[in-house]
């Protein structure tokens, strides 16, 4: 097993592949990974180690291989899942110095890059051609897109140009056998499986990402931003469902209730209607004269669900106040808060005001308060609970509140992940969502592609033994048979 | 529980009892007495597309009959529909609603299904524009070739738990199990749509049709068979013409006609006793070396040929400029599809194995090793 070689010896072998200065094995160098951004779960591994070339990975897989040692491959380490948590036998594997974009290709619009390389660095370089890389999850000046690959992540304007696994047209994967499977080309189709899928958003557990090629697109034409407030939550969730229903699909549609709008007012005075119990942002592009009717008829739906007040905004400069304070909300939330945990759910649009109420009870129910700001076009919620960690009891009282919540998610016919994955964080809620036959599936594409069980073990896809410890949860939506029994 | 409300409510438009017409139950028995007894499968459904593919010997099993539209939810743009509904009969009830499948899929008959379109992974003239086949799958029921029920996906857009099971069901000819049940995204239909025209050759239409990708241009198709393109433009009719002025294009009057034309393999080209190659390339490589007329669709990212061409010659010429090369139709004991490397292919046999551990699904259709 993975201990038959002492962590020393297990130094010097990558000492002779890598720069000692890229082996690190002290604690205090080992500290900075110990967590993603899901912080509640914390774990040191025994190694980290940055290589910058794949010969220098590959030569790593082959070590780890042969002593079978678990690899957690991290980008940025923003995952919010636990993705990235460390495993205390394996190493970890830092790919943040393959950061260069290799190419960008303005004739086929696509970029090839490394997994190292930023989620905007990609839009940045592709500005002096008028293009750009669509996905834009919230940490996309942080996050690396092998990270996005591995979560298949999302962001505020994929209602309409998708989440990642839509945007992405190659990968060039390197196996647990130590092999380069090319997926993909700038080109639409291939033959053989849909590779590029099952290996999007499998949470680095089939392969390690060397390289991706992304679609990129022109800017639109024009945008206009609009805030609609309502006293009503209900009638903002039938304000979304109106617009949708409308044929319109907004480039974003984002809600922000009550105490959301309150924080981010304390935080940066975006001027949102202090006293609505919702707002929505709604983001518009096309053309000139198209774009002004669906202004208007947006405008009109808003009014028809009886907003209190829409407003559009005049100029870029008033748009970006308006996004502002959205963008900002997570930040907002922490100051009124020693610490908070964010959900990741996804719910049929039309359930929104019902499962928005439930959550409420749930809130109240468990004494904790929780703000909601979500993608509200695409129905992924991301509730907010805030929690103390430092009151005994309340970090799990919190976990508890979050896992119901997901529940609720399914039973309403949603997902317990949208958007974050499934990481160490969901893996309970996985037994809700999936039967024993097709966790079993998932196990054994798991199991037939990576036997020894060591890329990113123990994330995604529970043990049928832990879903049966858990009681057969699947079939009985939300109720728990052992509450007792710890819930990660 | 709220779906099994949905199951119920006869609030559409006329279809037929949902419960007569569920045979996943009778559809999984015999998969699992063929997995028993070591029994080849050969899926069908419509039977519009059996000249796709390799050629194999095997017990016939049609679900045709597990038809009918599951739930069909206009505000969450999403419809599911058991496999072997027709593909007329979605587009039709969506319609209705003023709404499209976004792949606009091929149709090559009018019995073709919907499960059987998953199956092939074939998208149409939209498919450059507004997303592939594989990217619309929210949702899909499988049977394994163990003739166990599999769920995977949902009927929501974002969606990341688990592997993403049902996308691989795309395209994978029912080689990794039958497919009961499919959910899939919609869109709002277009406004408005016109389509111009221009003489040109094929070298400068794949410069022009590249040109306008990289601009806002509201364009959902592209059609160019050897000297005249075809443009399709969507939206607004005034959005269409300040768009269509800008390009400088003549409007044809049946712009419907046309793609229906398209989408049929309807043109005259495709009339042929030729060999009928598919070739994805990246779209804006220049001109092939390949003897034979072509047409091209998707901004120049999808090529035909029809051409009796050495095989080798047709791939080597295709790989030289990233691409892969599909014989469509055509007899031949050829491979059809694009060979695999050696890595890729060794991680296919471990998905077959693992979806249809006893090799009966469509055993070959794709590869002889699949």
């Amino acid at each position: 097993m993975s201990t038959s070689i002492s962590t020393a010896d297990l130094s010097r072998e990558f000492c002779k592949i890598l720069p000692r200065a890229s082996v690190l094995d002290r604690e205090e160098q080992l500290k900075p990974y110990e967590c993603d951004a899901l912080t509640a779960y914390r774990q040191l591994p025994r190694l980290a180690l940055l290589p910058s070339t794949n010969e220098e990975i590959q030569a790593i897989v082959n070590v780890c291989r042969r002593y079978e040692i678990p690899i957690v491959a991290r980008g940025a380490g923003t995952s919010l899942s636990g993705g990235a948590l460390p495993h205390s036998d394996g190493i970890l594997l830092n790919l943040a110095k393959l950061n260069n974009i290799l190419e960008i290709d303005p004739h086929n619009r696509t970029a090839t890059v490394q997994p190292g390389v930023r989620n905007l660095a990609i839009s940045e370089a592709a500005k002096p051609y008028g293009l750009y890389y669509a996905p834009d999850p919230s940490s996309q000046i942080a996050c690396t897109i092998g990270g996005n690959i591995a979560e298949n992540s999302g962001g505020v304007h994929c209602l309409k140009y998708g989440l990642t696994i839509h945007n992405i047209l190659a990968l060039k994967i390197l196996t647990i056998e130590g092999e380069i499977l090319e997926i993909g080309g700038k080109n639409l189709d291939s033959s053989g499986f849909n590779l590029l899928s099952l290996m999007t958003g499998s949470e680095g557990m089939l392969g390690i990402t060397l390289e991706a090629t992304v679609k990129l697109l022109p800017h639109p034409h024009d945008r206009k931003v609009m805030l609609a407030a309502f006293d009503q939550i209900q009638n903002a969730g039938d304000a979304v469902n109106g617009i949708i229903s409308n044929g319109v699909i907004p480039a974003g549609l984002e809600m922000l209730d009550h105490l959301t709008i309150q924080a981010t007012e304390m935080y940066c005075s975006p001027g949102y209607p202090p006293n609505a119990a919702a707002i929505l942002i709604c983001e518009l592009d096309g053309y000139d004269e198209e774009l002004e009717v669906q202004v208007k008829r947006v405008s009109d739906i808003f009014h028809s669900h009886h907003a209190i007040e829409v407003r559009i905004a005049k100029d870029e400069q008033e748009a970006e106040l308006l996004w502002q304070g959205r963008k900002a909300s997570f930040p907002a939330l922490g100051n009124l808060t020693p610490d908070y945990y964010c959900m990741d759910g996804t719910i049929p649009r039309k359930h929104l005001a019902l499962v928005l109420d439930n959550i409420n009870k749930l809130s109240v129910k468990h004494g904790l308060r929780v703000a909601n700001v979500f993608h509200a076009g695409d129905g992924n919620l991301h509730p907010v609970i805030l929690y103390d960690a430092n009151v005994p009891g309340e970090l799990e009282t919190a976990e508890k509140l979050g896992g119901e919540i997901l529940e609720l998610c399914v039973e309403v016919g949603g997902t317990i992940t949208g958007e974050h994955g499934v990481g160490v964080e969901k893996l309970n809620q996985m037994c809700v969502q999936f039967s024993n036959a097709e966790l079993e599936t998932f196990l054994a594409i798991k199991n037939a592609l990576d036997k020894k069980q060591l890329l990113n073990p123990g994330k995604a896809v529970p043990t049928l033994h832990r879903c049966a410890e858990l009681g057969a949860m699947h079939v009985h939506h939300g109720k728990l048979p052992h509450p007792e029994l710890p819930r990660f | 529980m709220y779906i099994m409300e949905n199951y119920l409510t006869p609030n559409f438009h006329g279809f037929s009892d949902l419960r007569m017409n569920d045979y996943a139950q009778e559809i999984a028995d015999k998969i699992l007495t063929a997995y028993q007894q070591k029994q080849p499968l050969k899926i069908t459904s419509g039977k519009t597309k059996q000249f796709y593919g390799r050629k194999i010997n095997a017990e016939i099993l049609n679900v045709k009959n597990h038809s009918g539209v599951v739930e069909y939810e206009p505000s969450e743009l999403y419809i599911t529909a058991r496999s072997g509904t027709p593909l007329s009969e979605i587009e039709r009830i969506i319609d209705h609603k003023n709404q499209i499948l976004p792949f606009e899929p091929p149709r090559f008959g009018a019995s073709a299904t919907i499960g059987g379109t998953v199956a092939c992974g074939l998208s149409g003239p939209r498919r450059a524009y507004s997303g592939s086949l594989s990217d619309c799958i929210l949702g899909a029921d499988v049977i394994n070739g163990k003739g166990e029920q599999l769920h995977f996906g949902g009927r929501v857009m974002k969606n990341v738990a688990g592997y993403d099971v049902s996308r691989l069901m795309c395209g994978a000819l029912g080689t990794l199990g039958v497919i009961t049940s499919i959910t899939l995204r919609l869109l709002p239909k277009p406004e408005n749509e016109q389509t111009i025209t221009f003489e040109t050759s094929c070298t400068e239409a794949i410069e022009k049709m590249n040109q306008w990708a990289n601009t806002p241009l509201p364009i959902s198709a592209t059609f160019h068979d050897m000297n005249t393109l075809y443009v399709r433009l969507s939206g607004s009719p005034s959005t269409i013409k300040s768009s269509a002025k800008e390009m400088q294009g003549e409007f044809i009057e049946k712009n419907e006609t046309f793609w229906e034309t398209v989408k049929k393999h309807k043109h005259p080209f495709f009339d042929t006793e030729l060999p009928l190659w598919r070739i994805s390339v990246p779209p804006s490589t220049p001109e092939l070396n390949i003897q034979g007329e072509c047409l091209m669709e998707w901004s120049g990212a999808l090529r035909w040929y029809a051409t009796d061409s050495d095989e080798r010659a047709i791939r080597t010429e295709v790989e030289r400029v990233g691409g892969q090369a599909t014989l469509f139709k055509g007899n031949s004991t050829q491979n059809i599809f694009h060979p695999l490397s050696k890595a890729s292919m060794k991680f296919h046999k471990h998905l077959k194995q693992v979806m249809d551990p006893g090799y009966i699904l469509n055993p070959g259709k794709m590869f002889a090793e699949l």
